[in-house]
């Protein structure tokens, strides 16, 4: 059986074996990714080339455990992480490196990091996290909307009535407190994405600029990082 | 017992002290492991010990949701091994180490053992596999059944008169029929199972004999390990 087939386990280190090219948001809750992902989606859609969207946690082969997980309060740091995985690894086999090798822009909304930073916080340490995710890619461009934390922290607050147990990390018994442990575990997410912003070249966006202003730039770094010509609809794309 | 882990600690566990005692049986479909150890409970009982039993796919988080995935057509070996690993940390956080904890004796139907070896089957970097467990605590005693692939043939169908799609290997392709298919996978399961036999120092049991030959090998073993009377 060939290393690289998809019925096996083993994946190929080295450069990509495929022709298309992956683009990742990171950023805490509030920084304003997922606008900007979405801003970028519309306009490659537009200029005609050929791309697909993948957000974090959205697999319909854990949807049903993650959730009464969540509900049942039964995810413990370690199971938290391993779900996340399995289901971070179902949308990569099942759609992100399949359309990867059919030369799409793949466009996701979180990565790994997210993991990464997450579990961290919550005491799985980190060389573990990455070797369960060692299956996966390194993106072309990783951006990271960096945002001062009470500016993400307004945003969020300012448009949830309520903030779920685990996004405000309630699960870590911090502090009785929704919003004052929410603060807690987005400073903690933060200081994650700071200290691996370097190891993982994350392009590094200010999101406390408006919202256009950002998007000319991140429009800019994918036209100088990508040539994007081989993925008009009418292209065949080669490896 | 004494608390090792393979690698690291859970980050979960602060208190590591286990009176209790953790027993693996490992084996094959068809290799009786559930009648053994359904015999074992009460025959531990009767002497005064409490016990917990588990097994793979039992979980409460992943358990009914893994059973469903199986049954269907979109578990690539990459997320039937995370789905099996989150199924697995779950038992061991919540129904082994509690077990433990109060000085139970946790008797598990397969471990960590038997999700390596399908791992290694399907071409997983071993250094990928072991990290993945890495977090497991190590078990007093592994016994493991040992049965020829055709005697397991016949075990089967004498309990389903079909074999398991995925006790068959079907998903590695290695035959177009089934029967081939199952006698080829379970002979590659065996060879990583000898492999981890060594490094592991299981107990071998020969589990092509009867059932009650078996279990009076295993009571007795258990019991030289429990310090008491088989």
């Amino acid at each position: 059986m060939d290393a690289s087939s998809p019925e096996t386990l083993r994946q190929p280190a080295g450069a990509p074996d495929y022709p298309g090219r992956l683009i990742a948001v990171e950023g805490l809750d509030g920084s304003g990714k997922s606008t900007q992902i979405r801003l970028v989606k519309s306009w490659l859609e537009q200029e005609g080339y050929r791309v697909f969207f993948t957000e974090w946690n959205s697999s319909t082969l854990v949807k049903q455990a993650t959730t009464k997980g969540k509900q049942r309060q039964l995810l413990t740091p370690t199971t938290f992480s391993l779900i996340h995985a399995t289901d971070f690894a179902d949308r990569y086999q099942r759609q992100i490196l399949p359309l990867l090798r059919a030369g799409f822009i793949v466009l996701a909304d979180r990565y790994v990091y997210t993991a990464y930073a997450r579990d961290a916080v919550r005491g799985v340490d980190q060389p573990w996290v990455e070797k369960v995710y060692e299956f996966a890619r390194k993106p072309d461009i990783t951006f990271y909307f960096r945002v001062e934390l009470e500016v993400s922290l307004r945003r969020i607050l300012e448009t949830r009535a309520v903030l779920k147990y685990h996004e405000a990390g309630m699960d870590m018994h911090w502090s009785a407190d929704p919003v004052e442990s929410f603060k807690m575990f987005q400073s903690k997410i933060s200081m994650e994405y700071e200290s691996m912003r370097e190891k993982f070249g994350f392009v590094v966006i200010d999101a406390g600029r408006t919202i256009p202003e950002q998007q000319e730039e991140v429009r800019g770094i994918i036209r100088r990082t990508i040539d994007l010509r081989p993925f008009k609809h009418q292209q065949v794309p080669q490896a | 017992m004494k608390t090792r882990w393979f690698r690291e600690p859970l980050p979960e566990v602060k208190d590591a002290s286990l009176p209790g005692r953790l027993f693996v049986l490992e084996g094959p479909d068809g290799s009786g492991r559930t009648t053994q150890i359904n015999q074992l409970v009460q025959w531990l009982e009767k002497r005064g010990f409490a016990v917990r039993t588990c097994g793979l796919g039992r979980s409460e988080l992943v358990g009914e949701e893994l059973e469903q995935a199986t049954h269907g057509t979109i578990l690539t070996p990459l997320t039937r091994s995370l789905f099996y690993a989150t199924d697995f940390y779950d038992q061991l956080l919540h129904t082994i180490l509690p077990a433990l904890r109060a000085g139970f004796i946790v008797l598990t139907d397969r471990y960590i053992y038997t999700l390596i070896a399908r791992d290694l089957v399907r071409k997983a970097d071993p250094e990928w596999a072991r990290n993945l467990y890495g977090r497991a605590l190590v078990p007093d005693v592994v016994f493991h059944l040992r049965v020829s692939a055709q005697r397991l043939v016949q075990r089967n169908f004498e309990k389903n008169s079909t074999l398991d799609y995925w006790e068959a290997g079907m998903d590695l392709c290695l035959s177009d029929n089934m029967f081939d298919s199952f006698v080829k996978y379970q002979r590659l399961m065996n060879a990583r199972f000898l492999e981890l036999s060594k490094e592991h120092q299981f107990e071998v049991v020969d589990a092509n004999r009867r059932v009650g030959l078996i279990q009076a090998d295993l009571r007795a073993k258990l019991a030289a390990h429990l310090g008491i009377a088989p």
